[in-house]
């Protein structure tokens, strides 16, 4: 129990100091490798959470396939311009007024506790002595297939148009 | 245990009219390299083809109707009337797109596989019975739009209108999106059955605030797609900026759909709460009316007009929706299948007269087109008499039986405004007609070229659906009314 704690911490800080350099960092490599470091927080709060197939999920997909698609984009684009810009612009007041709404939201739900937001049984499910991938290889193949299979034409539709959008002339 | 993970053939076949679409359109991205230039107009065909067999099919598998898919699908009477609307909206899209694509000599393999994935991702929104089914095919219908939106990727404006459906789109998503997560949060589930059963139970604790949360998420997010008052900001450069017969395809298909999963969410999970989201719907319908019609009244670009228009259409269908009744349910159905036909006809026009570049999109540009090409102008005063909604055609019925449903429900302040708003309305429309049929023929009317057979039958089908609606319109009304009761 007290090795869950801290551990959890631990992720919890890796989570919020990766995020926070990431939005202070000039160079925008740098600000890329401390996402990554902030994604793997999450996936150790995944880990924690029992939830296993998240955690893969989290390494493969966003840690490995989408940080190394920003790292591309980063090295495509030039962004020497972009290096010199102030980092603050005239917006922050707004954005600083929304974080603290958000804040005041989150201390006041933390502060009542769980029996302000009751969630329904069925996704707080007791665990059934199978696990986490299991269960939810379950729901894919057999309560939600269609949504499964349809959404595989939702990224074909999202591919096509990219390249519709993107190219010069076939 | 493993055969139950295969579903039965009874579900593939509810599902045929989606199949058939997807697969005629994934054929023609592997077509699109093996065939040349002049092949160009083979997907048009096969366009027309596959549509027509989906809408056979979609009418074929309602002869057994019933849920699929683990209650993902629900093939009912009003699914079905939806997915032939949006069907017929696609052919009717194909029908003008022909003479445009060969006018602005832009590439036709991936317009119409764009078209044909709009329309299955339609087709799976009204069939759906489940917000997460609802929301992919919400994401494919608009996903495909935007790009279509843009299709003519060296024209300003059309970048400008690809851009801003695709940012403010996303964004209207998000918060539908925001909504379901709350409702599966509060219920456990996301189908609309067990959501109303749920809500109904009182199972729910201090939830539901959170339940009225999420209808108004989800009415924001739905207020967006189908352009009602206060979400209806994008339209008018959104229309204005997409290719003529996108726009057409843009003010019907999508509007369609997006209504069908508007009255099937409100009316089946968020029945219980209604007394709760009528204001809500009745402010939204009244806004939109007066906004729409009276910022037409100003318009001089014939397409900004139209958009504007749609936006005081939507908010008539609303006014049914506000009704909260099956007389409603099936007014509001009758007026979509109405209103597609008028303003397909009604941008078919404008995408003729236009010219290559679409630079006669003034609605001085309609001047003597009455003398010059008395055919186009008789159907197009068809149209414009339509969305009027003067008797004998389909736009009369339409705006009829939404403020009767409304009066039966006991709507007379929204009835009357209503009206008021369709009598304002008519000054815009009859601006069009005088100019048609008062004045010299100008330079977009002497340079009109003739009309080629894909043009006439995208302005007669049209024409004939919105007589035969406003003349017989009892045999279409007598189906919604039949299929307006939703499976609760």
């Amino acid at each position: 129990m007290l090795m869950d704690t801290i551990l959890f911490y631990l992720f919890a800080a890796l989570v919020l100091g990766g995020g926070i350099l990431t939005i202070t960092r000039r160079n925008a490599v740098h600000s890329a490798i401390f996402l990554i470091l902030s994604l793997l927080g999450v996936a150790g709060l995944y880990l924690l959470q029992s939830a296993e197939f998240l955690f893969a999920v989290q390494i493969v997909l966003y840690v490995g396939g989408i940080m190394v698609l920003f790292l591309f984009v980063i090295m495509l684009v030039n962004l020497d311009q972009a290096a010199k810009e102030k980092q603050f612009n005239r917006q922050w007041t707004v954005a600083l007024a929304c974080a603290g709404l958000v804040g005041a939201e989150i201390f006041y739900f933390l502060a009542k506790g769980a029996g302000a937001f009751q969630l329904a049984k069925g996704t707080a499910e007791a665990n059934t002595g199978m696990g986490n991938t299991e269960r939810l290889a379950d729901a894919l193949f057999s309560q939600y297939l269609l949504p499964f299979e349809i959404a595989s034409l939702l990224l074909l539709v999202a591919v096509v148009g990219s390249v519709v959008m993107a190219k010069k002339r076939i | 245990m493993y055969a139950s993970l295969v579903p039965t053939s009874a579900e593939m076949i509810r599902f045929l009219p989606e199949l058939i679409l997807t697969v005629v359109a994934t054929l023609f991205m592997v077509l699109d390299p093996l065939l040349g230039r002049q092949s160009r107009h083979v997907y048009g065909h096969f366009s027309i083809l596959a549509l027509l067999g989906a809408m056979a099919a979609a009418v074929y598998v309602y002869r057994d109707p019933g849920a699929a898919f683990s209650g993902m699908l629900m093939v009912d009477g009003f699914a079905t009337f939806f997915r032939v609307v949006v069907i017929g909206v696609g052919i009717l899209t194909v029908l003008p797109s022909y003479r445009y694509l060969d006018r602005e000599d832009a590439e036709t393999g991936e317009y119409h596989a764009l078209l044909l994935f709009s329309i299955v991702g339609q087709c799976v929104m009204v069939t759906a019975n489940e917000l997460i089914m609802i929301f992919i095919g919400l994401e494919i219908s608009s996903i495909a739009s935007y790009v279509l939106a843009g299709y003519l990727r060296d024209d300003r404006r059309a970048n400008e209108a690809a851009l801003k459906y695709f940012l403010l789109g996303s964004f209207a998503t998000a918060f539908f999106l925001y909504g379901v997560a709350l409702i599966y949060g509060m219920t456990g589930s996301t189908n609309l059955a067990t959501v109303r059963r749920a809500i109904l139970g009182g199972s729910l604790g201090s939830a539901p605030i959170f339940i009225g949360v999420a209808a108004a998420l989800m009415f924001v997010g739905l207020g967006f797609k189908v352009s009602g008052a206060p979400f209806q900001i994008w339209a008018p450069d959104v229309y204005q900026g997409a290719p003529t017969p996108v726009a057409a395809f843009l003010s019907a298909g999508p509007k369609a759909a997006a209504f069908a999963i508007f009255l099937r969410i409100f009316l089946t999970a968020f029945q219980p709460i209604g007394p709760g989201w009528e204001p809500l719907v009745w402010v939204s319908a009244l806004a939109s009316m007066t906004l729409g019609n009276f910022a037409a009244l100003t318009q001089s670009n014939i397409k900004r007009l139209l958009a504007y228009s749609s936006i005081a259409h939507a908010g008539y269908v609303l006014v049914a929706l506000a009704a909260r009744s099956n007389v409603g349910t099936a007014a509001a159905m009758f007026y979509m299948a109405a209103y597609a036909f008028m303003n397909i006809g009604a941008f078919a026009v404008v995408s003729h007269l236009s010219g290559k570049g679409e630079r006669y999109l003034k609605v001085e540009d309609f001047a003597g087109l009455g003398a010059k090409q008395p055919g186009t102008a008789a159907l197009l005063s068809i149209f414009l008499l339509s969305l009027i909604g003067v008797p004998l055609t389909g736009g009369f019925f339409g705006k009829f039986y939404i403020f009767k449903a409304a009066l039966d429900s006991h709507l007379v302040w929204l009835t009357v405004l209503g009206l008021l708003n369709s009598a304002v309305a008519a000054y815009y429309y009859l601006r069009i007609l005088v100019m048609m049929y008062m004045r010299e023929p100008g330079e977009a009317a002497s340079r009109i070229q003739p009309l080629t057979p894909g043009l006439r039958a995208a302005l007669v089908l049209p024409a004939l659906g919105t007589l035969v609606l406003g003349i017989f319109p009892g045999w279409v009304l007598d189906f919604a009314g039949r299929s307006s009761v939703f499976v609760r």
